[in-house]
């Protein structure tokens, strides 16, 4: 059985998932909750002077009928007082020690300020500090959140004053709002942090309410730019992951977050060099119990891959991302069709012809209008026993419309693969090029 | 005071979807290209594009979408052997998925989107058409004419148009006030319609002065006679007119037991309206067995839970008359001979293997015989022939569709054929004018 056991920068927990700081870790309740369920750690939503929130708050994309592909926000940090919190942070800590419990920061710039909230934080017990340098709203108008995090010298300032007086691990929380996330990450690495989280959610305009021409979430007919997050973000989370753990200069220890909701998506992020990671978005779908799935999941994986802890894989695939220079030229594949799985929805036919490089084809027609043209030419009836011959009715796809690749034509693009409705109908395959390995650096000198 | 009710024994037999599981299911289509829901529908009405709107909440897009290919999309929706058309044709089938539920998308595309009709242009073309008959046939011809600018007029001579779409569906799929929308959404389109009986009232001579094309949707005649004795029987009543009674007549009545004669989809439609009618028992005979019935499986499906049953090998010889009305019928035992020319084994009835069964009511669906109209057209044994793809028949000035040429399909068959001669007529028209 595979050992989830983290230690992450110093803070040991019983396995690497960690709720982000958000609504799901808004107090004690939950957080103890969230333990229960099985999360091995906390990143309490961030203290700070409390604030007033608005109403709504929250919208979402859907996408294809599914609710929630991404998820936007508006709320602030909390809106509780900062005894309470400490309260309720010390009382959990109490009841689960082995636990990891790290409190998310976030106060004007200010070194007194920042001394103050650190002392008072780590005095009610917690494992580790985590700086809000990310949130892109409402904060952000104040001076603080991602105003920090988007100057480097403010991330490199701040993270230096709360190491003067920090006694546990340090985490500055990143926010992808940059052109170039690697700067402020070296930063803080200058300012002395321990650890990095990244991402915070991305500015955001999710929708327009078509009726009413309010951009959602409508607060009295007026909107706001949030922090988007949920699964649509994930691709952009890993990239950013990918040049933070890839960067020689950083070296810090990661925590990933954007679009995690199930044990594939920490997979990947721990592949990509992460040694714990947050979930937000999915909590706020599904509830705490998701954790049992990632769990149970990640270690069926790591068992089937003969791996006994995260440090066993973590950052197995970073050397496999290079520059485009460095890919093989001469690296050939073709995609080809299973005449036997083809359901004769043609999509890659028309994907192919008018969104790649033409070379699907269906027999007897040059074009995909000469083909329709062709089928709506046809006169067809309603099969009636009484008039007609009985027809056998033939499960299989007529052969008319199984799509041919002309595999000379073909560049490999995996278009048609990616859009084939039917698991392993088109695969993508290697055919000797007879030409030896080639990259574009080599071949420019 | 508020009436009291009694249930409609005709609830819809699918019912509709709301807006949550219309997108849920429009959202699964696969969006084929070419698709062969598309090249299946007679009509050839754009499957994917109209799912594609409602998904995307075009509704007015969706709906124009499907009347700009079949006019009758409403009833087409309710009525179609859509498990042998475009739900047939769905590739889902080969995925080991549930085909989408395109009759149903339909319907909600129709329905939510009411008011939605095709562009007719301002100005009119210099030609004018008689459609013959007042069915879907030249609802489709009439309404694809129109939108070209063409003038019609149809006579039908019925008291109410639509024909078997508003006399002959099954209560369940479509009711006449359903169908007589449709019939004013052609008539909002331009379309002039006047009751009267061609060759009656009206003569067809005159009728080729005034137009200068004519179309024929005549569709077929009365149902055909079993030729046994005792047939004029009152409680004898054959299933069209039973059907066309039940459904434009309050306090219809049934018998108590009913027999049904035929294997048709008609016979099916009747025997099941009997059951909701009232009858406690209903027997449907047919000659030759489950595996020859012209009726579509999945009608004989439906029938059986409706609670119908079915007797085969049997052939009516007389309906058994007592105190002047039908009592019973005398059936013999069939068995299966030697294929006939379509195909299906002939019924060959047995010696000495009658046997009778009581009943109070006789309800013979055997398909519908050709109308004898006096009409100079060249015609097979069944029907009116035609050029397939322009439904041009052998006067240049006669274009027909619809039953009367295809020997009875289907409702979206009439639509398509009533379309086909609309642009045949248009072409001719414009082959005329260009020469001219």
């Amino acid at each position: 059985m595979a050992n989830l056991a983290t230690n992450f920068a110093g803070i040991r927990c019983p396995n690497p998932f960690w709720l982000a700081s958000g609504p799901p870790a808004n107090c004690g309740d939950q957080v103890m909750r969230a333990f229960d369920a099985g999360w091995g750690g906390a990143v309490w939503k961030t203290i700070g002077e409390p604030i007033v929130n608005v109403s709504s708050r929250y919208s979402s994309v859907d996408w294809n009928g599914q609710r929630m592909m991404g998820l936007n926000n508006i709320e602030l940090i909390t809106d509780r007082p900062l005894e309470t919190n400490l309260r309720e942070i010390a009382a959990v800590k109490k009841m689960y020690p082995d636990h990891a419990v790290i409190a998310s920061l976030m106060v004007e710039s200010k070194r007194e300020a920042w001394h103050e909230i650190v002392r008072r934080t780590e005095d009610a017990g917690v494992d580790g500090l985590e700086l809000n340098f990310g949130c892109p709203h409402g904060m952000s108008e104040r001076g603080m959140g991602s105003a920090v995090g988007q100057v480097p010298e403010y991330s490199c300032m701040i993270t230096g004053w709360v190491k003067e007086v920090a006694r546990t691990p340090v985490l500055v929380k990143l926010t992808p709002n940059v052109t170039d996330i690697r700067s402020v990450a070296r930063a803080a690495r200058r300012g002395g942090a321990d650890a990095l989280s990244a991402i915070n959610t991305i500015n955001s305009i999710t929708g327009i309410d078509l009726d009413t021409f309010i951009p959602r979430p409508n607060v009295g007919g007026l909107s706001s730019h949030g922090g988007y997050c949920g699964p649509a973000v994930k691709p952009i989370a890993l990239n950013l992951v990918q040049q933070i753990c890839a960067d020689a200069e950083i070296g810090l220890p990661v925590s990933g977050i954007g679009g995690i909701g199930s044990w594939r998506d920490a997979a990947e992020f721990i592949l990509l060099g992460c040694g714990s990671v947050q979930v937000c978005t999915a909590v706020m779908h599904y509830g705490f119990r998701i954790v049992e799935d990632m769990i149970d999941g990640l270690s069926n994986w790591m068992d089937e891959k003969g791996f006994h802890a995260i440090g066993d894989f973590r950052g197995l695939s970073l050397p496999k991302i290079a520059e485009w220079k460095h890919l093989d030229l001469n690296y050939k594949i073709v995609a080809r069709i299973d005449r036997d799985k083809c359901i004769g929805c043609d999509l890659c036919y028309i994907a192919c012809w008018d969104g790649a490089h033409q070379c699907i084809h269906i027999e007897g027609h040059h074009v995909p209008e000469s083909l329709e043209a062709a089928s709506r030419a046809r006169v067809a009836v309603t099969p009636i026993a009484t008039l007609d011959r009985t027809r056998d009715a033939k499960p299989e796809t007529p052969s008319r419309r199984i799509p041919r690749v002309d595999e000379a034509a073909c560049v490999g693009c995996n278009l048609c693969w990616l859009v084939c409705p039917v698991e392993n109908c088109i695969r993508m395959e290697r055919v000797e090029t007879g030409r030896p390995p080639e990259s574009w650096a080599q071949r420019a000198g | 005071m508020i009436e009291p009710t009694t249930p409609d024994p005709f609830p819809d037999l699918h019912p509709a979807l709301d807006s949550q599981s219309a997108v849920a299911e429009a959202n699964r289509c696969l969006f084929c290209f070419d698709a062969p829901c598309t090249a299946a529908c007679p009509t050839h009405i754009d499957v994917p594009r109209f799912i594609r709107k409602i998904s995307t909440g075009n509704l007015r897009g969706s709906a124009a979408t499907i009347l700009n290919a079949n006019i009758l999309g409403l009833s087409c929706s309710r009525v179609c052997p859509v498990q042998v058309l475009c739900e047939g044709a769905c590739v889902m089938h080969r995925y080991n998925r549930k085909p989408i539920e395109i009759g149903r998308l339909q319907r909600y595309a129709m329905e939510e989107a009411p008011g939605v009709r095709p562009a007719t242009p301002a100005s009119s073309l210099i030609f004018k058409v008689a459609c013959i008959g007042g069915g879907p046939a030249s609802l489709a011809c009439a309404a694809e004419l129109r939108k070209h600018g063409v003038s019609v007029t149809v006579f039908d001579n019925r008291p109410l148009p639509g024909g078997l779409n508003t006399y002959g569906v099954a209560q369940y799929k479509l009711r006449p006030r359903e169908s007589l929308k449709e019939v004013e959404m052609v008539r909002s389109m331009g379309v002039d319609f006047r009751r009267a009986e061609v060759g009656g009232t009206v003569a067809l001579a005159d009728l080729e002065r005034e137009f200068d094309f004519l179309f024929v949707g005549i569709g077929l005649g009365a149902m055909e006679r079993l030729g046994i004795p005792g047939e004029d029987l009152p409680g004898v009543l054959d299933a069209l007119r039973f059907i066309e009674r039940y459904k434009t007549l309050p306090d219809v009545r049934v018998g108590r037991c009913v027999i049904v004669i035929g294997g048709g989809n008609t016979a099916i439609d009747a025997a099941n309206a009997a059951v909701r009618l009232g009858a406690q028992d209903v027997h449907l005979f047919y000659r030759r067995t489950e595996r020859e019935m012209p009726a579509f499986s999945f009608e004989f499906d439906h029938s059986k839970v409706e609670g119908v049953r079915f007797h085969w090998l049997s052939q009516p010889v007389a309906i058994v008359e007592r105190e002047g009305r039908a009592a019973g019928v005398r059936f013999a035992r069939t068995s299966l001979g030697e294929p006939d020319a379509r195909g299906r084994r002939r019924a060959v009835p047995l010696p000495n293997s009658e046997y009778e069964v009581e009943c109070d009511m006789v309800i013979p669906a055997l398909g519908q015989s050709r109308l004898t109209a006096a009409l100079d057209l060249e015609c097979s044994a069944s029907a009116i022939l035609i050029d397939r793809a322009t439904g041009r028949t052998s006067n240049p000035k006669y274009y027909a569709g619809g039953d009367c040429v295809n020997g009875g399909r289907e409702v979206v068959d009439a639509v398509a054929d009533g379309k086909r001669a609309a642009i045949g007529i248009l072409k001719q028209f414009g082959g005329i004018a260009h020469n001219g």
